[in-house]
């Protein structure tokens, strides 16, 4: 059975199964690794004929409500570092508001969408492979029996403002944590995305957070970066497509909760092997694109639009 | 002799003005309504000529065209650059139709002449309209055949030949099969009749292409109150993963 569905906003027909489906696999993402699932779902869309631009602005909203419904099984299981979040929160929408900046002033400028696929490449890539790398180390080492290594300490332990950050077990300085939201800000403004597959090993390997309480910490933090961004959307580009985010929606918070259940019975070193493939599968196959001679040299667009 | 001249006049004009054979049209519906489940629509167009003269010899052709809301479109075009395919030229199309069917009751060669079809924009290219490209684009034919491509492989330009049935010179019908991705508005349709690739008559119509329910709801306002919507949408989101994660524990629980 077929059951089109017309979007409004997108002004196409598409398949309601394959929206929900879209939407649960993400939403398993979401939930097994507390990224949003951006840096998958806006492609997936771009593929099946939603608009670019409402693709990225629709993509968005889905990551509130996958992000929303993971953060609440990790409420419960009290997994989410508040105070941890809220200092990435302040960094990562100041950060957002200048990388919205840098993208208007990219697209006056033209190739704003080379730029974008390539922050994809580079980024998917070196985060996906230094994670690939370091957990299989660690599982190796598991393996072995060798205790793992322990926290050292660094230039990081020496700078001011120092706070404690009770759920993570940490007493460092807010500064690393501010840059690093300000940063993934940046950067997911400028690729459309919710920045959990930055933030996630920025976390783990920047601040030292346990990886238990990073995925949690990184839902609660996205939410806000993802509101953020449909608001900016809706009012700026009216490319948000209700219809379209409902369906995918429906899926992904289903999806979240499978994937939170998963998450929680894989050992943090197979969660981040498997994040890290995934991260370096979704690099690879836009690099791909980029260098293989596409079967449609010519593409359409709409004046002054991405 | 003043009668007489009004008489002469009215003899004189409709010969000059009013063509010997007109079309009496029928729609089989004048409005495509966009609703939720909407998947496409056919819309069957048919008539009868009406003819004040004689049969001529020649045979008589007739030709339908639905055209929607004219858009301007930017063509952009890859080179490899470093290895890479990058977006190296463009080239802004004035207006092009989001979507053009040109349904014919013959051979393209059979029922239009080349003049005619400039004079009258029948065909997918001559509906394009293309004011200049840039001065470093030298083939800018290249993109808007490139244009047509890739709206024809969406069925938004479509070129039916044959499609369209003439009985007896009189009675004709054909059906235009509009795609999921319209595009709100007016669509201007169509009939011409031509004998020996020359137009004799034309009739025009339109089919009012609109969304309606809740399409139309959160259409005007995402338009409208891009806030309120914005903030909406957010709302939904939060309340559906809210309300997943409480079905969860609730099937969990039991």
């Amino acid at each position: 059975m077929t059951m089109q569905v017309y979007l409004p906003i997108s002004e196409v027909a598409v398949n309601a199964f394959v929206l929900l489906g879209l939407g649960g696999l993400v939403g398993v993402l979401s939930g097994m690794f507390g990224v949003g699932g951006g840096f998958l779902l806006t492609p997936l869309l771009f593929f099946i004929g939603i608009p670019p631009a409402v693709a990225v602005a629709t993509g968005a909203n889905q990551i509130v409500a996958a992000s929303f419904s993971g953060l609440l099984a990790h409420l419960r299981r009290k997994t989410v570092d508040l105070r941890m979040g809220t200092v990435l929160l302040i960094g990562g929408l100041v950060g957002a508001a200048i990388g919205v900046f840098i993208f208007n002033y990219l697209k006056t400028l033209g190739q704003v969408d080379l730029l974008v696929r390539l922050c994809y490449v580079v980024f998917l890539g070196i985060i996906g492979g230094l994670m690939f790398i370091e957990s299989l180390n660690a599982l190796r080492n598991a393996r072995r029996g060798a205790p793992p290594k322990r926290k050292k300490h660094t230039w990081i332990h020496a700078l001011p403002f120092k706070m404690r950050f009770r759920t993570s077990g940490l007493y460092i300085s807010v500064i690393p944590p501010l840059l690093v939201g300000l940063s993934v800000g940046v950067l997911a403004a400028i690729m459309g995305v919710g920045g959990g597959f930055i933030m996630v090993p920025a976390m783990i390997y920047l601040l030292g957070m346990p990886t238990k309480v990073v995925v949690g910490t990184s839902l609660f933090q996205i939410i806000f970066v993802a509101g953020f961004t449909t608001i900016l959307h809706a009012t700026t580009n009216y490319t948000v497509d209700v219809v379209l985010a409902v369906l995918l929606i429906l899926g992904g918070v289903v999806g979240a909760q499978f994937g939170t259940i998963i998450g929680t019975r894989l050992k943090a070193e197979q969660l981040r092997i498997l994040l890290a493939a995934m991260v370096l599968l979704v690099c690879g196959k836009i690099a791909l694109e980029l260098l293989i001679e596409p079967s449609e040299l010519y593409t359409l667009a709409k004046p002054g639009g991405v | 002799m003043l009668r007489f001249l009004v008489l002469l006049l009215a003899m004189a004009s409709p010969a000059a003005a009013q063509p010997a054979e007109e079309v009496v049209l029928g729609l089989s519906q004048d409005t495509v309504k966009i609703s939720t489940n909407f998947d496409g629509s056919e819309i069957l167009i048919f008539g009868a000529i009406k003819r004040e003269t004689a049969l001529e010899r020649d045979p008589l052709q007739v030709i339908v065209t639905v055209a929607g809301p004219l858009r301007p479109v930017v063509v952009r075009r890859k080179e490899r650059v470093a290895g890479i395919w990058v977006n190296t030229a463009s080239v802004e199309v004035d207006s092009a139709p989001t979507f053009y069917a040109v349904a014919t009751s013959a051979p393209w060669s059979e029922v239009i002449s080349h003049t005619e079809d400039l004079r009258h924009s029948v065909s997918i290219p001559r509906a394009i309209r293309s004011v200049g490209a840039p001065m470093d684009v030298l083939d800018s034919q290249a993109f808007k055949d490139a244009l047509i491509r890739i709206r024809g492989g969406r069925s938004s330009y479509q070129l039916l030949e044959g499609a369209v049935t003439l009985r007896q010179q009189t009675l004709f019908d054909t059906r235009i099969a509009m795609p999921a991705n319209l595009t709100e508005g007016i669509y201007p349709t169509r009939i011409l009749l031509t004998r020996n690739g020359r137009v004799v008559s034309r009739f025009e119509t339109e089919i009012n292409v609109t969304k309606v329910g809740l399409e139309r709801w959160l259409y005007m306002l995402a338009q409208q109150e891009p806030l309120l919507y914005g903030l909406m949408s957010i709302a939904i989101a939060i309340a559906a993963g809210w309300g997943a994660s409480a079905a969860f524990r609730l099937v969990r629980s039991s």
